[in-house]
């Protein structure tokens, strides 16, 4: 037990000046995201079923390939930043910095991947 | 990590069964949470008998009689009897509020009161407020001002001073603070909803002149942003108060400033 006055521990280091950009990304991506993600998903499902040739050509179209991109880009965006405020809640010292690197790595693996996939479709 | 099991040695075991008042047709069960750090046993639930005919309509006046007729040990807060002190905040069947303004009749089957969650207990129903006192006193909880002070008082028109109804009732019984889960996982750092509610209370205030310092030190992640609008705090608070809701303006402020 550290010698430390209330008013310190409650202090802490202080506040840092951030978590507003986060705030605001994350309510201006999810308003985004609930226009977005249902346009897609009537896309995608509307291909289901189809042969090979036609699932391409639809994604070959410009307004489903930027759409495509869009949703993996602002929604693979939010889900690391939203699993970034689950970590910081339930995590704590190392294991929470070792959750958030795996967390943000694995978001920017999935996004660079989606987007290596529809260029080789769309392009 | 979060702990979501508790250490053995908070562990609740089985306490003590009183006897049942002698000729009382009324009775009522009464489970009460105990821990006493001087003798080094686990905490316990006690069991409790009260005739209600003898007895006031309100938890704490259970408590009160149970001290005083059934059990001197039995340890908890208590002051103004009529919910503006705060001293007497408890969970009661599940739900933090204060014993004196607490009804039994609200409560269905047998009443348990344990203290209010989350927090280290000095003795049966007293939690350790310090923390929580002293983050309240971090949000400087007073009037800032740099102008010279005028000859008589600081003007407030009306409007202004309406704004401050809902806020300024709180009185710090930390049923909202303990209510919140991510006060509880992560209450080192997060302020929680007392704290900003009274923050929010200093901001809008048109009298102070520290807006954008009051602002300045609640935008982190932790101290502010750790409000996922969960809303316990507001459906807990015995005064009817919306810490939830000063909240989402802190925020809204915040944003104004960048946006």
């Amino acid at each position: 037990m550290r010698y430390l006055t209330d008013r310190k521990r409650a202090e802490g280091k202080g506040a840092s000046g951030t978590g507003t950009e986060h705030h605001w990304y994350m309510t201006v991506s999810a308003v985004g995201l609930a226009v977005m993600v249902p346009t897609f998903l009537y896309i995608f499902g509307s291909t289901l079923g189809g042969s090979h040739e036609e699932v391409l050509a639809t994604f070959q179209r410009p307004f489903v390939a930027i759409l495509s991109a869009m949703v993996l880009v602002v929604g693979l965006n939010h889900f690391h930043r939203g699993a970034r405020v689950l970590i910081e809640d339930y995590m704590r010292g190392m294991n929470r910095k070792f959750a958030l690197i795996f967390v943000i790595t694995f978001s920017y693996f999935l996004m660079a991947a989606g987007l290596y996939a529809l260029a080789k479709i769309a392009l | 990590m979060v702990q979501f099991t508790l250490p053995k040695n908070s562990k609740i075991r089985t306490g003590k069964t009183w006897p049942k008042p002698e000729g009382a047709t009324n009775i009522r069960k009464f489970q009460i949470y105990r821990w006493n750090p001087d003798d080094g046993q686990n905490p316990s639930v006690d069991t409790y008998w009260v005739d209600m005919d003898t007895c006031g309509p309100m938890v704490l006046d259970a408590l009160i009689k149970i001290k005083n007729e059934i059990d001197p040990t039995l340890t908890f807060r208590r002051s103004c009897r009529e919910g503006i002190c705060g001293s007497c905040a408890m969970n009661i069947d599940g739900i933090n509020t204060l014993a004196c303004i607490y009804g039994m009749d609200d409560v269905k089957g047998d009443v348990k009161i344990y203290p209010l969650p989350h927090m280290p207990v000095v003795k049966d129903l007293i939690p350790d407020l310090t923390h929580f006192y002293a983050q309240h006193a971090s949000i400087m909880p007073w009037l800032e001002t740099k102008t010279n002070r005028p000859q008589t008082e600081w003007r407030q028109t009306i409007e202004d001073r309406k704004k401050l109804d809902g806020l300024y009732e709180c009185v710090m019984c930390a049923s909202c603070s303990t209510s919140c889960p991510s006060y509880w996982w992560n209450g080192d750092k997060y302020l929680g909803p007392a704290a900003l509610l009274h923050a929010y209370r200093w901001i809008i205030d048109s009298r102070d002149e520290a807006t954008g310092e009051r602002l300045d030190d609640l935008e982190d992640p932790f101290k502010l942003y750790r409000c996922h609008t969960i809303m316990n705090c507001t459906k807990t608070c015995p005064k009817g108060l919306n810490p939830a809701k000063a909240i989402a303006h802190i925020k809204k402020m915040l944003v104004d400033r960048v946006v």
